[in-house]
This record gives structure tokens, sequence and C-alpha cells, in this order.
């Protein structure tokens, strides 16, 4: 039963109030991608111990998607932020990274 | 025998005197009691039968650990089996039975397996009923089904009523014990919102029994006063009976508050589930102690030292005359002495420590009470009461030095925190050598949503087991868990107290006829020789050995048995006990009612319900209705003395022949709108919808990434920047969501809005060749032909009312589809009725609307589909646009295996028999696969009986589709011979679609 500060409504949304998205940052591969850009785009998931990006929708809230920093393991939660992101904020990766110096960065 | 006391009982109220029956007898106890408490006042130490060997039990313990003394609480509707009889409080009226035996507690025929015991080792369940197979089946599982079980789970209609709550606070404290009380103190000083739970109904823990003194006062005394301290704080919330079942992420607390359990019939709910979202916790949990593992040592009247001082100092009770005390401790000691002060004897107290010399001991031998240390228990006398013991050298085999006659044996095998809720998000754990302990390691607590520590253990929780340090450690968890400045702690006078010695198997040297005899778990009948075997068989994981062994896996969870047990495990691997581990401690910490899980849902409010505007209407005219995700939908609307099946044939009849009504409200209805909207619908759907020309409707087909389809509908554009998409009706909210997440998180630069109408509007289908003539009665608007085609739609009055009549067709028939706003919807429902009685109108339900759909070759989606099926594979290539670089799905449908001509594929099939397909069946293939199994080449998806057509029709896919028309093949049949059917068109009424169209 996490909580996330929904980056729209700044609430602390609890879990029941989310419904979870898989793993964010995705480029979508459609028509004209190879065999393996379309694999590895449809199936080839992330499943970290430790940082990882999620996406999740306050769906019970305001409706908004947005996107999530948490360690799997621990289930720190790093940061929140809108889904019309390309890339997490450089606050959030520089928090990250002195959180877990070993951290390889988002991609 | 136990008796109670003349004098002393800190809890109980001798004014008022309780009676309750125990297996049918009457009994009577005090306000105040336990009912383990009221049972051995009255000398009924027998309390029930162990669950493999059906040994006779009495209690072992006085709180919530108790693996022993389970009963059946109430009868009937209020039934609670597996009850606790150390936490149950003695009411008037209360019902017991014991439980696990046959014909009587007192003779028991499943005892029997007591003396199989030598065959019935750890394991056994997975060693012998394994061959031959079938005897599984028909003699082991019935025979063993019947012996397993504790209490009988009951067989009506819980009669109770249960509720849930919800609370948030900054700081929840679990254990109101003085360290939780204190842990309060420090948290609540600083203006933190504070929630304090006890699990019993008494605050204080064992601090007023075990007679410290705090602050200059009795523990008694301290106890109310900080007690009063902190219900005049506004920022702390008590509650007492509320048990802390679970520990969760980020602060999410479970706990099971006993409201009436004590109090039946008084109106209020028996239990209630809090739901709890704390900032930090505060685990102050206590500890509990563990038995000795001697011969014996679940014989009635062999308890726990701590539950002996409880019986005695609480409810004024005697376990026995002559108790005879084994430790490895001296905490122990405080029981000999209490039991001595109480005027009763204590005939010895065996001690397997070499010396003991520390002020306990000393007190005791003053007291005039022999100690012999170095000294074991070999063997424990009696089968349903202790009559002696037999003395022997803890260092040496169990040879027997001498007897003690005694009818109680008081037994410390030290004392382990409880690190339950310490532990259920993760928190790890030390082993604490000096005190032979796991404990909580504080610096690997488990993690809240910020990284920092969630729980905070204080206490004898965290290992603090005398109650001066355990002040100060709650202080001070207290204060950090609240984030505020510490508080100077509440000071006790220090107890001086010698180390302990682990002794986990008494004697060290004992026979395996001893060992054999040593209970670890009690519940579950797991002995010390249950272990050792596990551990010579190879089980070396704790997790392993748990599972082979039942060891810790009763309704108790091993409360007394899992550190026992991996001290054994650890000595027969020769190992040491951190190498070892603990089991995983998991939620709850005990068992949780299942009402209280189901709170208020259930019955009329077990979920929420979704009605149509029509909804009452169908209720009156006593429409059988089926669930469509939240949905009641009428299924049909039987006549007279009409059957189902009956009454769907009149349905559709009446539709194909005249004029029939459907309330398609539930139908999904999405409005895109915006200047991108169309080049969105362009990206969701197959098919193109950016150049649907305004006023017509367009039938689409959605897929998801994968290719594979997920929602069909009529599109309708309304205006140059709007589109209406109707989806099925359990998609609406699923494809809502789908367009909101495509918006959102890929193409978030485009100008376009989603809104879910679902609700806003009613639908009615009005099908059948009398469809134009019902319209034109009511009146205001042009439906003809000429003016509303086929696939077009147009606004306008009906009969008065505001409608969006669409042309649209599930049934094949000639059909609108009226929406008016949801408020009109009866009316206009009550106007076709009213105006189409001449015409012979009728409603029809779903199962008359989906056969109609199959007579036509529609697929349904969950009929045609199942996640795997392309629109490919449908025949639908014609809803696929080709000209279009992208949609959703394309790049997916674009998979070699996906054009591969061994797909299924669509096709109708017609049995020779007219008899109907059975649902879900298979095509039959030559020749077997490598599991022996018959090969298959297809399967129904759509099997009807055709009222229109009289006779069985389906739809199905088959390898090679319809390029296999004519062709006949064989159906699986359970219980029956194959369907021969042949393959063909899958549209069946009007191919040429002349009705829909006219």
């Amino acid at each position: 039963m996490l909580t996330l500060e929904c980056p729209y409504c700044a609430v602390m949304a609890d879990e029941t109030e989310l419904s979870p998205g898989y793993e964010a940052h995705l480029k979508r591969y459609g028509p004209g991608s190879s065999d393996e850009e379309f694999e590895a785009y449809m199936f080839a998931r992330k499943n970290p111990k430790g940082v990882h990006f999620e996406r999740w929708r306050h769906a019970y809230g305001c409706g908004k998607w947005f996107l999530a920093a948490r360690d799997t393991a621990t289930l720190e939660v790093f940061g929140t932020y809108t889904a019309q992101s390309a890339a997490p904020p450089q606050a959030l990766q520089d928090k990250i990274k002195a959180k877990r110096p070993d951290w390889k960065g988002y991609k | 025998m136990s008796t109670r006391l003349s004098k002393g009982g800190r809890l109980i109220d001798r004014a008022r005197a309780v009676d309750f029956t125990f297996n049918g007898k009457r009994l009577r106890g005090f306000a105040g009691d336990t009912l383990a408490a009221s049972l051995l006042a009255n000398d009924q130490m027998l309390m029930g039968r162990s669950f493999k060997y059906h040994r006779a039990r009495g209690a072992v313990a006085s709180g919530a650990e108790e693996p022993n003394a389970l009963v059946n609480l109430g009868r009937g509707a209020f039934l609670e089996p597996n009850q606790r009889a150390t936490t149950t409080e003695t009411f008037d009226g209360l019902e017991a039975q014991s439980q696990n035996h046959w014909p009587s507690l007192e003779m028991d025929i499943g005892v029997v397996n007591n003396a199989l015991a030598r065959f019935l080792p750890g394991g056994f369940y997975y060693k012998t009923f394994i061959h031959p197979r079938a005897a599984w089946k028909h003699v082991f599982e019935p025979v063993i089904r019947k012996a397993a079980g504790l209490g009988p789970a009951p067989k009506e209609m819980d009669g109770d009523r249960y509720e849930q709550a919800y609370a948030f606070c900054d700081v929840l404290i679990a254990g109101g014990g003085i360290a939780g009380l204190q842990a309060a103190l420090a948290a609540a000083s600083g203006g933190a919102r504070v929630m304090v739970l006890e699990q019993t109904p008494v605050w204080g823990g064992r601090a007023p029994v075990d007679g410290d003194v705090i602050d200059g006062m009795a523990a008694d005394l301290w106890v109310k006063k900080t007690v009063q301290a902190l219900e005049a704080m506004p920022n702390v919330t008590l509650r007492t009976r509320c048990m802390v079942a679970g520990v969760y992420d980020h602060g999410y607390v479970l706990a099971e508050d006993r409201v009436a359990d004590h109090t039946p019939g008084d109106g209020r709910p028996k239990k209630r589930l809090w739901r709890i979202r704390a900032g930090r916790i505060v685990a102050a949990t206590g500890a509990l102690e563990r038995p000795l593992s001697f011969a014996g040592n679940d014989v009635p009247g062999v308890m726990l030292a701590s539950a002996v001082r409880d019986y005695v100092v609480n409810w004024a009770v005697s376990p026995g005359d002559r108790t005879v005390v084994v430790t490895n401790n001296d905490d122990a000691y405080r029981t000999a002495i209490a039991l001595k002060q109480a005027g009763l004897a204590v005939p010895c107290i065996v001690d397997a420590r070499a010396v003991a010399n520390g002020p306990l001991p000393t007190q005791a031998r003053a007291m005039g009470i022999r100690v012999e240390t170095g000294k074991g228990i070999a063997k424990v006398k009696g089968t349903k009461r202790v009559t002696a013991v037999t003395l022997c050298m803890q260092a040496g085999e169990g040879a027997a030095l001498e007897e003690i006659a005694c009818d109680a044996v008081a037994m410390s095998g030290g004392w382990s925190p409880v690190v339950h809720l310490w532990s259920h998000c993760g928190g790890k754990l030390t082993w604490d050598d000096t005190h032979a302990m796991f404990r909580p390691d504080a610096t690997r607590p488990p993690i809240s949503h910020d990284g920092l520590a969630m729980v905070y253990p204080a206490g004898a929780a965290n290992g603090a087991l005398k109650a001066a340090q355990a002040l100060a450690d709650a202080a001070l968890a207290g204060a950090a868990a609240a984030g505020a400045g510490p508080i100077a702690a509440a000071q006790a006078e220090a107890r001086e107290e010698a180390a302990l010695e682990p002794v986990w198997i008494m004697p060290q040297g004992a026979s395996y006829k001893l060992r054999a005899k040593m209970w670890l778990d009690y519940q579950n009948d797991v002995k010390v020789s249950d272990v050792q075997l596990a551990a010579r068989e190879g089980y070396e994981s704790v997790e392993h050995t748990k599972r082979y062994t039942t060891l810790g896996m009763a309704t108790d969870q091993g409360k007394l048995s899992n550190i026992n047990g991996l001290a054994v495990l650890a000595g027969a691997l020769n190992t040491d006990i951190p190498n070892v581990g603990t089991t995983t401690f998991r939620p709850p910490y005990t068992p949780v009612t299942l009402g209280a899980l189901a709170g208020e849902a259930r019955g009329e409010i077990f979920q929420p319900l979704r009605r149509s505007p029509m909804h009452a209407w169908h209720e009156q005219a006593k429409a059988y209705f089926e669930p469509v995700g939240l949905w009641r939908r009428p299924y049909c609307f039987p006549r007279g003395g009409e059957n189902h099946a009956q009454a769907v044939e009149r349905e559709i009849l009446n539709t194909r022949q005249g004029v029939g009504l459907l309330d398609a409200s539930t139908l999904g209805k999405l409005i895109v709108k915006g200047p991108d909207a169309g080049r969105f619908l362009d990206m969701m759907y197959t098919n193109v919808m950016s150049n649907l020309g305004i006023g017509k409707c367009r039938y689409g087909l959605m897929c998801n990434e994968n290719g594979f389809l997920s929602d069909d509908g009529v599109v309708v554009r309304l205006a140059e920047d709007t589109w209406l998409c109707h989806t099925t009706t359990g998609g609406a909210d699923r494809i809502h969501a789908h367009m909101e997440d495509w918006l959102q998180c890929e193409w978030w630069d485009w100008q376009v809005y989603v809104a879910n109408v679902t609700e806003e509007y009613a639908q009615i289908a009005v099908a059948g060749p009398k469809a134009r003539a019902l319209l034109e009665k009511l009146g205001g608007m042009d439906v003809s032909a000429d003016a509303l085609p086929f696939m077009t739609f147009a606004d306008g009055t009906l009969g008065g009312l505001p409608v969006r009549a669409y042309r649209i067709s599930f049934s094949g028939e000639l059909s609108y589809e009226l929406a008016v706003p949801a408020g009109y919807g009866q009316e206009l429902w009550d106007k076709l009725m009213a105006a189409g009685a001449d015409l012979g109108v009728m409603p029809y339900g779903t199962e008359a609307m989906h056969i109609m759909r199959a007579e036509k070759g529609f697929i349904m989606i969950g009929d045609e589909t199942d996640g795997t099926v392309i629109p490919q594979d449908l025949n639908l290539g014609w809803a696929i646009s080709k000209k279009k670089a992208d949609y959703l799905g394309k790049r997916g449908q674009e998979r070699s295996y996906l054009a591969s001509p061994d797909r299924w594929t669509l096709a109708g099939f017609e049995t020779l028999d007219g008899s109907v397909i059975p649902d879900g069946a298979y095509i039959i293939a030559a020749g077997v696969n490598a599991n022996g199994q018959g090969n298959t080449q297809g399967r129904v998806t759509s099997t009807y009986y055709s009222p229109t057509l009289k006779k069985g029709i389906a739809m199905g896919l088959i390898k090679g589709g319809m390029a296999r028309a004519g062709e006949v093949v064989e159906f699986t049949k359970l219980g029956g011979s194959p369907v021969k059917a042949r393959i063909v068109d899958p549209v069946f009424y009007d191919k040429q679609g002349a009705k829909q169209n006219g």
C-alpha cells in the first residue's frame, strides 16, 4: 500500500487511488521499426532491484498519469513528476545519484 | 487441581460473577476473567486436543501466543471456531465448546494417532500419500479432510455485523505496556498526532505482574497516571482491545478492534477493522516467553512461568497446588515467589544453569524454596494432567535422579522480543548472544516513502527486557518516531538478573525416546525429533523445514515454537542460530476474522451496482438480470410461466417479425473533441475516422499495441471537431483510460479532450420491421429511409422529447438507437411501449441481442476475441486501413506469425443434426500431441439455438477458416460422441443486409 504524491494535485495519494502503468520513459516503436526494436518496446521490461521509473495514474483522483522514481527493494520514493516529461527532471536525477551512487541512470 | 484463590486478582471483580458454559456444563467466573482463567478456576485444565495426535492439552500461555486452548464460541450463525481461550473475555452467557475431538474432550478416539506417533514422523504426509495416485482422491484425502482441521467452519451466514474505519496519525504505537505508554508520552510531547493501540482490555502489560516500581510508584499506579495524562492530551487517541495485525508499505497499518466481542447483542458491530495511515510506527509489542523442550512438556499443567504468574496475580487462579518451576534464567524465580506468596507449594525450582546466586534465587531460597541447579526435567508424568516430574542432570542423557510429585510445571526458556511488526515490511534482525534472542537490527529498519525508518522498536520488543531499560529505550523511540526532542524517561527500580544460559533441549543429551516427546509446536504436534529428522533428510533451510514438518504453520504461527525450532535445527545442522535465520514474519500478528476484513461489503452492498435509467421498469417487469461489469442488464423478460429459453425465443421472434426494445444505455459513450481529434482517432482505430462525414456513423475496431482486438463500436461524427465513440458495455472505463493514457503520455501536444458521457444518456434500440412505424407514431422528426438512411444519425424530437436517432443495427433488423438525456430515458421508454402496444412491441434482453447478432454473424468482444485474436482472424480485414501510416496495433499485426496460414480464423458452423454445439467445444484434428492428448484445429466461440432458423448455429475459429467452407468437422462434447458440423458462412440471416439497410 504505497503512497505517492500526485504532481498535479499535490496530494499524497494512497495506492487505492492509483492504478499502475508499468515502466516509464519507453520509446514507442511503430510501423517501420525492426523486429528487435519492436520486441524490446513491447516486451523487454526492466525489473531492477533498486531504482526504477514507473507510470502511475491518479485514477480515483484527478485522472492524470504521472511518473514516479522509487526503489523497488526499500520502497523509498525519490520523487514524482508529470507524464509530459521526456526524461526525469535533472534535480531528481541528482537526488537519486546522491542517495544511490551506484545508480547507472534511468535509461 | 487448579482453583480460584480466596484473595487477590488485580483484574477481576469478585462482586460481578458471570455464568458461562463449557461443553454444555454451566460454570461461573468473574468479570475481568479471560475464558482460560475462568476454566482454570473451575479446575478445567483440559481445554482441547492437538491437531495430529489428539493429545490432551491445556492452556500453556496466558495471552495471544496460546497454541492449545482453542475453542468454538457461540453457535449457529454466531459460531466462531479456533478462538483462543486466553484472549477471550468471559461474559455472561458465553458458550464455549472444545474442538478437534470425537466423541468428547475426555474420551477422544483420535488419540489413537498418539499411539501411532512413531509411524507419523515429520514429512509423513509427503511420504505416505504418494502412491497409488487414485488412492489420494478416494481414500487419503477424504479421510484426512475429516480428521484434519480444528474447529468446524460455521455452516450459516455470519449473523454478526462488522465495520471498517479509517484513521491517520503521525505516530502509531502498537502496545500499551509501560514501553508503549512511555513512547506515547515522548511522541505526543511535541504535538504529534499519536494513536496507542493495546490488544488486551487493560493497559500496562507485564510490569504490574512482575512487580516493577516506576517513579517510586507501583507499576499499576504509574500506568494509571500515565494513561490519564495521555487521555488528557488532545493529540492522543487510546484504544484497548485493538490488535495491530499488520504493518504494510509506507506506514499502512491494519488493526482489529474487538468492539463488542465481549458484549454480544448490544447493537454495536462485533469487530471493527481500522485502516490506518501512520507516519511512523512504534512497535512496543513486548516479548514472549519460550517453552523449554523436555519430554512431556505438552501435558496439561505444564505452562509458561510467566503465564502461571499471570493467572495467580491477575486472576487469582492457581494452576496447581504444587508447581515445579523449571528454568534457564532468573525471571522464572518470580513465578516461584508469586506462588509461594499466594500460599501455594513450590516443591522445587529446577535450574539448568550450574550456578544461580542472583537476588531472585537468593530470595527464593530465603523463602524456603528448594533450588536444584545444573538439573533438568527428564520427563513429565501424567496424560490429562501433570502428576509428577523426574529430575535429571542437564548435562546428562536423562537418567532419573528423583521423582517429584506435582500438578503443575512452570517453565521458562528465556524471552523472545515480538519482532513481527518490525519484520512485516522487511526490518532485519540481529542475534543477541547474551540473551539468546533475535532482536531488531537498528541499522536495517523497514523504510518508508521518504527513505527513513518506518518502524521504531521500543522496550522489550527491542530486547530491553527489564523495566528500567525498556522505559529509557521507549522514550527515545517515541521521540525519534515523532521527530520530537528528547524527554526524561520514567525511572524504574533496577532489577538485577544473572544471564540466562541457552537451553534448547533438556537434558542436552536426551535419547530419541525423550526427544520424540519434546514438543516444539504444540498445535501442529511438531517435536524435537521431527525437526532433527528433517535436518537429516536434507532440509537445511528453515523455510523448507517449516513446510516439511509444519513447524510454526498452525493458527498461532509459531509464536512459541519458532525460535526453539530453529535452535534445534541449528543444532542438528551443527551451525549457529543466526546462520539458520528465521522464517518470514507475515501479517496478521494473530488471526483476524474474515468478517472484519469484509467489513460492510456483503450482501446488497458487496460492490457498487450500476443501474440504467430504466432499471426500475425492468424490475417491475420481472426481468431476469445478468451482471455485465458492475451493471445489471435484463437477460430476458419472462412472461407467464415461461422459462428463460422460451422468453428469449419469443423476444427474438417478436423483434424479427414486429418490433422490440432493448435498453442499450449501458453502452460506453466517449466524446472525443478538439482540433486533433480526427488524427487521434485514426491512431486509436484500425480504420480511418477522420474522414467520416458529419452526421455519419462508422463501425470501428480498436487494437492494443500488440495488434490484438480489444474493443469495437460505432463511431459517430457529431461536428467538425467532435466525435462520439461507442464502446462495449464493459469497455467504457477501460477504453476511456486507454485514450487518456495515449493522450497524456505519448501525444501530449495534441489538442484533444475525451469525456466519458456513458451515464449522461439513456439509449434505446428500437428494432424490427415495424420500428419505423413505431417512431412515426411518436412523431416529431423524419425517420424515413431517405431522411435517415442506414449508418447516419439525426437530432430531433420524438414524442416531444429531444432525441438523437442513430440508424445502426446490432440485430440485423431495421433499427434505430435513440439517445436521450438520462432523465428522459424512462419517459421515452414508456412512450415507445404505449405507442407500440398495437404493433406488438416487447422489450428484449441481452440474450436475445446476443443470439440475433450471432444470426447476423456479428462478432462480440469477449466471445470471438480473447486477447490473442487480431481483426484479420475474424475476417475483418475490411475494417483495417491499408493507407494509414500508423495506428495502434499496426506494427504488432505485421509480425510474421500473425500472417501465418496456420492461424485459426472465423467461420460459421451448422450442425448436421440441428443440435447446438456445446460452449467451449474444440474442433478435433487427427492424431495426438506429445502428451497423448487429441490434437485440435479450432474452437467454438459463439453457439446458440437460433429461434429464427430453428436449429443450432455457431461461430468459431478454425485453421484455414472460410477457405474450408462446406467441409464437415467434429466438435468435442463432454460425455457424448463428437458433434458433426459443416463449415458455412457465419452470416446466417439476411446475408444481403436488406433488412437493416431498409
